[in-house]
C-alpha cells in the first residue's frame, strides 16, 4: 500500500501521471518519454530500492484497449514496505524504453525476457540478448499474434539416424 | 551325428553370446527433465530395484553408458544438447522414450516443445503414461532386452539403416530366398 505522502509527493512532482486503486494496490500510467524520471525519482527520492520484476501485456484484441503493449514495472521499497505498479503504454513502431539497469542490476535479467518474449527493445541495456529461447530465434512468442504451435522452429533441426552416430 | 563335448562346454553363436552380455549390463544415461525423471529415480532405488535386471548403474556422462532414457519433455533449446549425448555415447547403444512428453510432446503442444524425440534421434521403446510407473520403464526395459537378445549382432549390422529397413521388412512380407554366392559363380 501506498503512503498518502509518498502519493502527494509523486503527484507534485509528475502531475501528469495516472494514478488508479485496485484492491489496495496503487497503479501509476507513465508517458514513455518521462518513464525513466520517474522510476529514477522513484528509486532516489522515495527509497524504492527493490525492483520486484519488470515484465510486458500484450493488449492485442483486448477489449477497450487502445495501445498495443502495456510494459509493467513493479516496484517495492524495503525500507518502508510500500509497493507501486507503473505501467507505460507501448505502440509498434516505437517499441523502446531506456533501461533501468543503471538503477537496479537485477533488471538485467528481467528485461532480458521481456526483451525475449516481447521484443521490448531496451536502450542502454549492456547486453540485450535473448535469455529464454535459442539465440537463432527470431519470432517474440508472447506475442498474442504468434501462433500458440509455434511456426515450425520446434522442427527445423537435424535428424539423427542409427548409423550416423 | 552327435558332437563329443565335456559337459562344462556350450555351443552358441557369437552373436547371441555378446547379445547375452549386452543385455544384461545395461548403462543407463538418465536425460530426466521433468516428472518422468522422478519415476525414473523410484525406478532405479531400492523398492522397484532396477539392479534385478542388471541395468541399475546410472552414469551421468554418455561416454559410459549405452542406454539413453529421456524421461520428460524436451524443448527446443534442449534438442542440439540431446543430440549431442546421444552421438558422445558408444555404439551399441539404445533409446527409451520415457512418458508421453518424451514420444508425443504429451500435452505441452507450444512452440518451444519439440513433439516426440524420436523426430530427430533414433529410438527402441516407447513407454506410454505421463509419468509411467517404474513398472513400466522394467517392462520396457525387458522388452528391450528381448530386442537386443533377438536382433542384435556382434558387428552391429542392426544399426545400419538398410539393413534395419530389410529386417523390419521381413517381418512383414514373406522372406526372400536368396542364391547363395557360391553357386553363382
Amino acid at each position: 500500500m501506498l503512503k498518502t505522502t509518498t502519493l502527494e509527493a509523486m503527484l507534485a512532482a509528475y502531475p501528469e501521471l495516472a494514478v488508479s486503486e485496485f484492491r489496495g494496490g496503487t497503479r501509476v500510467v507513465a508517458q514513455r518519454g518521462k518513464l525513466f524520471e520517474t522510476l529514477q525519482w522513484f528509486l532516489c527520492q522515495r527509497g524504492f530500492d527493490l525492483l520486484v520484476d519488470i515484465t510486458c501485456v500484450d493488449y492485442l484484441n483486448y477489449r477497450d484497449a487502445k495501445d498495443r503493449f502495456g510494459l509493467v514495472y513493479l516496484l517495492a521499497s524495503t525500507e518502508t514496505n510500500e509497493r507501486i505498479t507503473i505501467r507505460v503504454y507501448l505502440n509498434e513502431p516505437e517499441l523502446s524504453v531506456p533501461s533501468v539497469v543503471s538503477l537496479w542490476e537485477g533488471a538485467n535479467w528481467m528485461e532480458r525476457e521481456v526483451f525475449d518474449m516481447f521484443g521490448i527493445v531496451f536502450d542502454g541495456h549492456p547486453d540485450l540478448r535473448r535469455i529464454l529461447m535459442p539465440d537463432e530465434f527470431t519470432a517474440y512468442p508472447l506475442r498474442k499474434d504468434y501462433p500458440l504451435q509455434g511456426r515450425g522452429e520446434r522442427h527445423n533441426f537435424p535428424v539423427l539416424r542409427r548409423n550416423q552416430a | 551325428m552327435a558332437l563329443e563335448l565335456p559337459e562344462n562346454v556350450v555351443v552358441s553363436k557369437l552373436d547371441s553370446l555378446a547379445n547375452w552380455c549386452r543385455k544384461n549390463s545395461l548403462w543407463p544415461m538418465p536425460f530426466a527433465t521433468a516428472c518422468c525423471g522422478i519415476e525414473l529415480m523410484a525406478t532405479g532405488a531400492s523398492k522397484h530395484d532396477l539392479a534385478r535386471f542388471g541395468a541399475e548403474v546410472f552414469r551421468f556422462s554418455p561416454r559410459q553408458c549405452d542406454l539413453m532414457i529421456v524421461a520428460g519433455r524436451v524443448v527446443m533449446k534442449m534438442l542440439p544438447v540431446l543430440q549431442r549425448i546421444w552421438q558422445q555415447m558408444h555404439e551399441p547403444k539404445w533409446c527409451i522414450s520415457m512418458g508421453a512428453c518424451a514420444s508425443t510432446g504429451g500435452v505441452f503442444d507450444t512452440y518451444s516443445v519439440v513433439q516426440g524425440i524420436d523426430r530427430f534421434i533414433p529410438v527402441d521403446m516407447y513407454i506410454p503414461g505421463c509419468p509411467p510407473r517404474p513398472e513400466q520403464l522394467i517392462q520396457a526395459i525387458i522388452d528391450l532386452q528381448d530386442k537386443i537378445q533377438n536382433e542384435g549382432t556382434i558387428t552391429g549390422e542392426e544399426f545400419e539403416l538398410k539393413s534395419r529397413q530389410a529386417t523390419k521388412r521381413a517381418l512383414i512380407e514373406l522372406p526372400v530366398i536368396q542364391t547363395p554366392v557360391h553357386l553363382l559363380r
